[in-house]
């Protein structure tokens, strides 16, 4: 018997490392247990190479969360409705409920929340770069809410079915949250774009601007995916990077026509003989420089995390002072009773 | 820099009376009070719960590590357990 905290960070299922043999029969059971498509639990025993691409994956993931509240909180203060701010209000809200759900799922492979945001904050840990394009009017909370938060949800849907179960239940959660995201982006362009000639220029800017880093989101083409065959293996992950973006703008196509406004991409044009739609050429160039931290807003991004974080230290400290004041307060109050 | 070692919180909430308490996640928190107010936040903002436990991770005693050891296997070789394993003649009513 063990504590759960104790037996959430074993990394291995016995106190000791496990000889070979064993090793074989772990390694045995969790290959049945994902061709079977159960669920890989946080005590189960798991390949370090699983665990290291979970890691990796749901920290990036929950940076992605928490770093995409600056490009919409950007505009709270300027909503142009009472409605309109609570409504980005809740969502900007929900982003961080997402790294939190996320975090702690991490948190079940044996890594802590502190030593994931330090990663974060020293740039040795990745988020999506779509976060790192800037949000230059009001049009693009909708732009990002309809496109940013639909890309999302075409990559989560499918994480839902994880082999990890902290990761899926996640998910699942996250998903039922994302559809308000997507909706109330998409009513937000439908509005301007039926508004006055500006207001339908400003959507269809922001459109313009936001439909090529969107796509970027599904990450790499599959033949330049370094993790990708192995994620699917492991069912980590269960469509590929070009198959759920091309499920994607075949979801965006049609949404775009009753938005009124126009994809940026003259190439774009459905395909009788795929039943899909074609499309023109990513910019992988573009692609590569933002992650590599030469987008627009990279610097500012990862300045405004630190910040955040150094300014919240405070309260952090406060809170915990109070709660060790508390604890010994009654522990005093006890022996002077007794 | 950022350790200030809050200790992790398991969080289970009530959808609605008349049902048990679900685990729904955790949460670190720096005591009890801020645990249920975290929660409060991050399990129950479109009203999943009405009734929220928060307990320490550090205080949860699970079985094996191991969900697959002998812990469990007095239960599966006691089929006579379960109503199907009785026959019992067709047209008999309320059995
Ligand atoms: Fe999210
Ligand atoms: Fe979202």
């Amino acid at each position: 018997m063990a504590t759960a905290a104790a037996q959430r960070t074993a990394r291995t299922p016995a106190d000791g490392a496990p000889d070979t043999v064993d090793t074989a029969a772990y390694q045995h059971a969790f290959d049945a247990a994902v061709a079977a498509d159960e669920r890989i639990e946080p005590r189960d025993w798991m390949p370090d190479a699983y665990r290291a691409t979970l890691v990796r994956q749901i920290a990036q993931h929950a940076h992605s969360e928490i770093i995409g509240m600056q490009p919409e909180a950007n505009w709270i203060t300027r909503a142009p409705s009472l409605r309109r701010k609570a409504i980005l209000m809740a969502k900007v809200q929900d982003e961080a409920g997402h790294g939190l759900y996320l975090y702690s799922a991490a948190e079940t492979l044996g890594t802590s929340r502190d030593e994931l945001l330090d990663k974060l904050h020293a740039g040795r840990q990745k988020y999506s770069s779509i976060f790192n394009y800037p949000t230059l009017t009001w049009a693009d909370v909708g732009a990002i809410g309809w496109l940013v938060d639909g890309a999302a949800i075409t990559n989560q849907v499918p994480l839902c079915r994880c082999s990890y179960g902290p990761y899926a239940r996640a998910m699942v959660r996250i998903c039922k949250e994302e559809s308000f995201h997507q909706r109330q982006g998409y009513e937000l362009l439908l509005a301007l774009s039926k508004g006055t000639p500006e207001q339908h220029a400003m959507a269809q800017d922001a459109v313009d601007r936001w439909w090529w880093p969107s796509l970027m989101m599904f990450g790499p083409p599959d033949d330049e995916s370094q993790h990708s065959a192995q994620s699917m293996e492991w069912k980590i992950k269960r469509h590929s990077n070009d198959e759920l973006r091309q499920r994607f703008v075949d979801i965006c196509v049609p949404q775009a026509e009753s938005l009124g406004l126009t994809l940026p991409d003259p190439e774009l044009r459905w395909n009788e003989e795929r039943g899909q739609h074609d499309f023109g050429p990513i910019d992988w160039t573009e692609f590569w420089e933002v992650l590599k931290g030469n987008g627009p807003c990279n610097e500012q991004r990862i300045t405004q995390r630190r910040r955040a974080h150094d300014e919240g230290a405070w309260v952090r400290e406060a809170a915990a002072a109070y709660a060790a004041k508390h604890t010994g307060d009654t522990g005093e109050t006890g022996a002077t009773r007794a | 820099m950022s350790t200030t070692d809050w200790p992790l919180w398991e969080v289970f909430v009530r959808s609605r009376r008349g049902l048990s308490h679900t685990h729904a996640g955790s949460l670190h928190a720096p005591d009890a009070e801020l645990a249920l107010r975290n929660a409060r936040d991050l399990y129950t903002r479109r009203g999943e719960g009405v009734s929220i436990w928060v307990v320490p991770a550090a205080a949860i005693t699970a079985s094996s590590p191991d969900e697959k050891d002998p812990f469990f296997e007095p239960a599966a070789d006691k089929p006579y357990r379960h109503p199907t394993f009785y026959e019992i003649p067709e047209g008999v009513k309320h059995l």
